[in-house]
């Protein structure tokens, strides 16, 4: 018979799921996380991370809450407007889960922030707004070998990715060479598209945290809102990848 | 002459005003299956300007430009994604 915690307490509802259960819900408790923008991605990515009980929640963004994000960051809100979104996400994770210990900072990522921040965690959640914060991180992370759980959106679209080259599969310049050139993307978004791709990297990242059921690692996710395509990509390791190939001497 | 599913993601699709089409081809590689693309108008000009910005999936494989078409039924043309 499964006890009052099992019934009632927070994690009630993982604990009694064969896949997670007490030993799950353990590394869960045991994780640091680094969460790499608290925005579109990072709102749902810091809630249900924050919620399921992983043990720490590291937050990089040097961003202020602004009135023009409320519409899809559901971790702000309008009384938090002109705070720094560090500051927002931690008090609003806190009240939320005060298991989670929430380590903020209001920083950019750049070739000299991305090792630091990187450094002492077991996964990296990529939530950035731009291509060469992610490059940035994809070096780090090779670098530190911690996996990188990466998303992006545009407009009513979203990819997500793990990228783990220590362990298998590709890294994200394998995938996305940095020498390719980058078209402005539009700014549009539909509020409700960073909740899809945001909650299933969250949910990607409590899989491999957890080590339950198929991985991303070696797969690219598309998801097409919009006219409700969804497919998984193949995605191999290129070994002339001047960030994590063997003649560039990583692995 | 062979027939294939092209699938366009993200401004690709925004730029061709399509999600997929079903097209007729003689090319044998990526590369030549753009450039009978590009044929069809401006919109496909425009959504193949840079090909270095793109990347492709060969039924649901990662591939390159030059990668033969030979038994493909799908080919997905795609940019990465920088929003978040």
């Amino acid at each position: 018979m499964p006890d009052g915690a099992a019934l009632e307490g927070r994690y009630a509802r993982h604990l009694v799921l064969p896949e997670i259960g007490s030993a799950g819900q353990n590394r869960l408790a045991a994780a640091r996380v680094l969460v790499v923008g608290a925005g579109g991605l990072g709102s749902p990515v810091l809630l249900y991370l924050a919620a399921a009980g992983v043990g720490q929640l590291t937050i990089a963004d040097d961003d202020v809450v602004s009135l023009s994000n409320l519409q899809r960051q559901v971790l702000h809100a309008t009384s938090r407007l002109g705070d720094p979104k560090v500051a927002s996400a931690a008090d609003r994770l806190a009240d939320l889960n005060p298991d989670v210990r929430i380590v903020a900072h209001p920083l950019r990522v750049t070739a000299a922030t991305a090792p630091i921040l990187v450094t002492g965690h077991d996964l990296v959640v990529d939530c950035t707004d731009n291509l060469a914060a992610r490059h940035l991180l994809n070096r780090a992370c090779v670098e530190a070998g911690v996996p990188l759980l990466s998303g992006a959106i545009a407009a009513w679209e979203g990819q997500v990715g793990l990228y783990d080259p220590s362990h298998g599969g590709p890294c994200f310049a394998c995938v996305f060479p940095e020498t390719g050139s980058r078209p402005e993307q539009g700014k549009g978004v539909v509020g409700a598209l960073p909740g899809i791709v945001g909650a299933t990297m969250a949910l990607e990242a409590i899989k491999t945290i957890i080590g339950a059921g198929a991985s991303l690692r070696g797969q690219l996710l598309l998801i097409d809102t919009l006219w409700n395509d969804r497919r998984l990509v193949r995605v191999a390791r290129d070994p002339a990848c001047p960030v994590c190939g063997r003649e560039h001497g990583i692995c | 002459m062979a027939e294939l599913d092209v699938v366009y993601f993200a401004w690709v699709r925004e730029r061709i005003g399509l999600p997929r089409e079903r097209v007729q081809t003689e090319a044998n590689d990526v590369s030549e299956l753009v450039a009978e693309l590009r044929e069809r108008g401006p919109r496909y000009a425009a959504a193949f300007a840079d090909l270095s910005a793109l990347r492709v999936a060969l039924d649901q494989e990662l591939a390159t430009f030059s990668t033969p078409l030979s038994g493909i039924r799908e080919v997905a043309i795609f940019p990465p994604m920088t929003g978040g």
